[in-house]
């Protein structure tokens, strides 16, 4: 197909030489327009596979390794920073640990302390109590003689003024019996 | 006479074009139908989209060639 | 072209027309002309993207590193991916191709400037190179197993023989669809640009003229760079052919 256009127009380009044409199909430059194509091509050619081309592939080649190398140094600190974490928690575990140790210590000093201080006070107050009790007893003894006293006086009186005269010992006695009664 | 017969064949030769951008609007269409369709396929098939266009395309180039031939070689 | 009473001139083709460069009519084989001057322009272009840029070789990139890179990984991605691992070796020549073509169209967008690729010339023989190399690898590589890629082998054997002769057609083809499709987006794009500017003369309409080129122009950028990457992977697609021909 490209021969048919190439002969339809070589005929044409004849004609055309006077009338106005496509500037195209004017065959007498297509020498001249393909000798400097093929030029440029070859300088172009040139340009990009002896300097262009391996540079652009060196450097991408060379940031591809930056970027791994990057990527490698990103994941070692990163792994260096979980370490130092779990570090930091093992610290923060072990602090805690020891902290309740403490607290419990002092709990249990306190408490055995509170411990001894209760019984001291106890045992006083039972002493306290027990010396209360002797005096309570004592002074309930001695309420009973007064009585016991009063008594034989109030009935020695009582018989005395009835007018008999009665021995002070049977009275007293006889006191003694009724109040036991 | 023959000159404007030439112009005449020339006009119709241009019809060509309107026929090429129905090829070309059918096949950009398609592939926009598709795409939508499946969005994770589309940006594989853009080369081909684009050489089914210039598949398209050429031969409303070649009415237009064919055109200019009838105007300022025949 | 027409020049009618309105006074209106469309000369869309005129920016096409290879020139001397230095005086005189005649183009010869040496002559310096403006297709030297813009490919000239375009090598300027690519060892300022792909050499000056990356000078500094930095582990981070500039921004004129990082274009060059970006360029690089593209290109390089694209012949893996789509011509296989062993292709690889042909990355320099695909990249050669894209780099000159996206260059010439890029530079094509200036105003005033010739545009190379729009040169049936130029991408003919582009496309014969690329058909040729394919042609050449595919037979050293597979020898006449090659031939395998238009015996069908997955068709009905009836049909293999009709088949053999649509592929081959279609095999021949490839250069002329592959020279012409880039040639003719650049050629019809810069055409459309220059006649929304002979629609400038008129005053009524010379806003609407020029907020369609600057349309236009938008949308040959976005050519500019479609057709070297349709030129490029399709290189790379009939590379992927001659390396492995079973279909």
């Amino acid at each position: 197909m490209a021969t048919d256009i190439t002969k339809v127009s070589s005929h044409n380009a004849e004609a055309a030489a006077s009338a106005p044409g496509m500037p195209q199909l004017d065959f007498s430059n297509w020498g001249n327009q393909i000798f400097w194509l093929l030029i440029t091509l070859v300088v172009i050619y040139l340009v990009l596979s002896r300097i262009a081309l391996p540079r652009i592939a060196a450097v991408l080649a060379e940031r591809q390794g930056t970027i791994t190398n990057d990527i490698a140094a990103a994941e070692e600190l990163k792994a260096k920073a979980v370490e130092a974490e779990d570090a930091y928690n093992k610290a923060l575990a072990e602090a805690r640990a020891e902290a309740q140790r403490i607290v419990a210590e002092a709990k249990a000093e306190i408490q055995a302390d509170l411990d001894a201080a209760t019984e001291k006070a106890d045992a006083e107050i039972s002493a306290k109590a027990a010396e209360s009790e002797k005096a309570i007893s004592e002074i309930r003894a001695g309420a009973l003689e007064s009585i016991k006293d009063v008594a034989n006086d109030t009935a020695v009186a009582l018989v005395a003024a009835l007018g008999t005269q009665a021995k002070e010992a049977d009275v007293t006695k006889a006191v003694a019996t009724r109040m036991k009664g | 006479m023959e000159g404007q017969l030439a112009h005449i064949g020339a006009g119709l030769a241009a019809i060509g074009s309107g026929a090429a951008a129905i090829g070309v609007g059918n096949v950009a269409g398609n592939y926009l139908a598709g795409a939508l369709r499946n969005p994770s396929a589309a940006a594989s098939q853009t080369a081909t989209l684009f050489i089914g266009i210039a598949f398209a395309e050429a031969l409303g180039i070649f009415s237009f060639l064919v055109a200019l031939l009838l105007m300022f070689a025949v | 072209m027409a020049v009618d009473k309105s006074g209106l001139v469309f000369k869309p083709m005129d920016q096409f027309v290879v020139k001397p460069l230095f005086g005189g009519d005649h183009v010869g084989l040496f002559t310096v002309t403006n297709v030297t001057f813009w490919m000239a322009l375009a090598v300027v272009a690519v060892v300022a993207m792909m050499v000056l840029g990356t000078r500094r070789r930095a582990i981070v990139p500039s921004r004129g590193q990082s274009v060059a890179e970006l360029a690089y990984g593209f290109i390089y991605k694209m012949v893996e991916d789509v011509a296989g691992k062993d292709a690889v070796k042909f990355f320099p020549y695909v990249m050669t191709l894209f780099m000159f073509i996206v260059m010439a169209n890029f530079l094509g967008l200036l105003p005033m400037s010739f545009t190379t690729t729009s040169q049936f010339a130029v991408t003919v023989v582009l496309a014969l190179m690329v058909f040729v190399t394919v042609t050449v690898v595919g037979f050293v590589k597979n020898g006449t197993a090659f031939l395998g890629l238009f015996w069908v082998t997955s068709a009905p054997l009836a049909l293999r023989p009709v088949l053999a002769i649509i592929e081959l057609i279609s095999y021949f083809v490839r250069p002329v669809s592959h020279s012409i499709r880039l040639a003719g987006n650049l050629m019809a794009g810069h055409a459309v640009v220059k006649v929304f500017a002979g629609f400038a003369a008129i005053a009524a309409v010379s806003p609407i003229s020029v907020v369609a080129i600057t349309a236009m122009l938008g949308l040959e950028t976005l050519v500019a760079f479609i057709q070297a990457y349709v030129f490029t992977i399709l290189t790379c697609v009939y590379l992927k052919d001659a390396l492995h021909p079973s279909h």
